[in-house]
């Protein structure tokens, strides 16, 4: 399987059009490119928060039901959100990983990974506080926050096991077949928790029934959602940055890296 | 492909009963759990009636977690898993022939058992039939998808507690539709629509996770 | 405007603790995590630097 992932890595740069997309797939030209993209995701992001927390607090209505205790959907919803995207692109990653053997899409993964699981405990964190005020409870065995649970223990499987493994081969590999394995897995446990929910009844609350948001307030959400994923993505790159150097400290590139840091540093 | 099958399913049946005591680790491991929980809630035959399936479900599932490390393990110190990998047969059906042999040693008398337990518990007939029934349908899943884990943490220090994480939450739709299968028929709803989902679930992970498990040993044998 | 005064804004009709306790968790999250990532790539050149400055005083092989 390596060999023919291997093969076909070399042979598809003919069938993509004269851009070669492999080029940005070997850590050497990733690095500076990542560099030259973490401030313009760094910024944006730090603008849009700015805005966002100004429409949710100053802007955004008092909401008719739930009082002021609705604030906490614009920091809720996009951290769910973007628990979720970001297994999906773990989980892309790993994919790419083991069908074309690049090593980058592994250090990809493995850079997402604990930003996916602290969006996942915020998530969980602001529905609790959410649900309190809200339902009465802390927390409820609905179908969203136990799944939401269950997603927060496959990071910590994942991230467990690559920490694991000594040798950074067979991690990258064993990581993405957990990977893998769970994103099968994540939709079948959500049905299967929201059948058993139906069943029990135990929340006589039901999230999904959200009453129709007023559009100042799913303008204000949006753009928390997209503050947060233009953090995720700097905050990603720097992370992938610096597996790159621990990974491949000993190639010819960080050397000519780190030398031109010292150098400019006299 | 049948005969390597056999073969694998045969050796695997001599070694455990070999190595008899290991079988009744498990077993044991099992009995032990499910009845500290009446220790710990309290007599009440009506409470205990309502959390049977989930008690005897997550000890069955504890029982698997338990024991599903050894399921390479040997074959590993011993070097016959590198023989495996190098031969000419397909790994997924060596894969497939270890696990088979794994969920008789281990599964099947967890599925004899359960109706003991069930009494313990003091659950109707009927649902000591259908709580069989599930264990007959949802512990080959768990030991497959066990399969998965314990190849990806072969040879690792700290494997259990990992093996553990890795394949808990993997374990819930079948923990859920198995343990619901007993809770629906005792509530007068009718096991059939939970088990039809059990089965569903046994037949995908049959359908994913001998090939997982090969790809995993080979990622940990590399 | 929303708020009579800057107390009403943090009260925040009573439920204060619940909606400032979620986003101040956020917070510090992310602020960690910046931290924290910042760190390890800060600390990632340091140990390179002093690797390349002790290999080229000779006093490690280049391996």
């Amino acid at each position: 399987m390596t060999s023919s992932g291997k093969a076909l890595s070399e042979k598809l740069p003919e069938f993509s059009g004269g851009i070669n997309w492999f080029k940005y797939a070997s850590p050497q030209t990733f690095y500076p490119l990542a560099g030259r993209l973490i401030p313009l995701f760094g910024w944006p992001a730090l603008v849009l928060t700015v805005v966002g927390l100004y429409i949710s607090f100053f802007v955004a209505p008092t909401d008719a039901t739930q009082g002021e205790s609705y604030r906490i959907i614009f920091i809720h919803v996009p951290a769910a959100w973007m628990s979720m995207v970001i297994y999906l692109a773990m989980a892309f990653w790993c994919a790419v990983g083991l069908i074309f053997n690049t090593r980058l899409s592994f250090m990809m993964s493995q850079a997402l990974a604990p930003t996916g699981a602290i969006w996942t405990f915020v998530a969980l964190w602001t529905g609790a506080l959410w649900g309190k005020p809200t339902w009465g409870a802390w927390w409820v065995w609905d179908a969203r926050l136990t799944s939401e649970l269950i997603l927060l223990f496959l990071y910590l499987g994942y991230m467990a096991l690559v920490a694991a493994i000594d040798d950074p081969r067979r991690a990258d590999r064993a990581g993405a077949v957990v990977a893998l394995v769970g994103a099968i897995n994540v939709p079948i446990i959500y049905f299967s928790v929201t059948w058993w929910n139906t069943l029990h009844q135990g929340a006589s609350v039901s999230v999904t029934s959200a009453p129709k948001m007023a559009s100042i307030m799913l303008t204000g959400m949006l753009i928390m959602a997209l503050a947060a994923w233009a953090y995720s993505v700097s905050v990603v790159l720097v992370r992938v940055r610096a597996i790159m150097l621990e990974r491949e400290r000993n190639s010819d590139w960080v050397a000519d890296r780190v030398a031109q840091l010292v150098e400019s540093h006299r | 492909m049948l005969k390597i099958l056999i073969a694998v399913v045969r050796r695997d049946l001599l070694l455990a009963w070999r190595r008899r005591a290991d079988v009744f680790t498990t077993l044991a491991f099992f009995i032990i759990v499910a009845s500290l929980f009446p220790l710990g809630v309290g007599p009440e035959p009506n409470l205990l009636r309502t959390m049977a399936p989930g008690v005897l479900w997550v000890s069955a599932l504890l029982a698997t977690l338990l024991s599903v490390t050894r399921l390479f393990a040997a074959d590993y110190a011993d070097g016959t898993l590198e023989q495996m990998l190098l031969s000419t047969e397909p790994l997924t059906l060596i894969v497939l022939g270890k696990v088979t042999a794994y969920w008789l040693v281990t599964g099947l008398p967890l599925v004899l058992l359960a109706p003991l337990l069930g009494v313990q518990f003091d659950l109707p007939q009927g649902a000591i039939g259908v709580l069989s029934l599930s264990l007959a349908l949802g512990t080959p899943a768990l030991s497959l998808l066990g399969g998965i884990g314990a190849a990806l943490t072969l040879g690792l220090r700290g494997g259990g507690v990992l093996l553990a994480l890795l394949i808990l939450p993997l374990y819930v739709p079948i923990l859920i539709f198995g343990a619901g299968a007993v809770g629906a028929d005792a509530a007068g709803l009718g096991a059939g629509a939970h088990l039809l989902l059990l089965a569903a679930c046994f037949l995908s992970a049959l359908a994913v996770s001998p090939w997982a498990t090969a790809a995993a040993l080979r990622i940990s044998m590399e | 405007m929303n708020w009579a005064s800057v107390g009403d804004f943090w009260a925040m009709g009573g439920k204060g603790l619940y909606v400032w306790g979620s986003y101040a968790v956020t917070l510090i999250c992310v602020f960690a995590e910046i931290a924290l990532v910042r760190g390890r790539f800060g600390g990632v050149l340091k140990r390179l630097g002093r690797m390349k400055h002790a290999t080229d005083r000779g006093v490690i092989d280049e391996t």
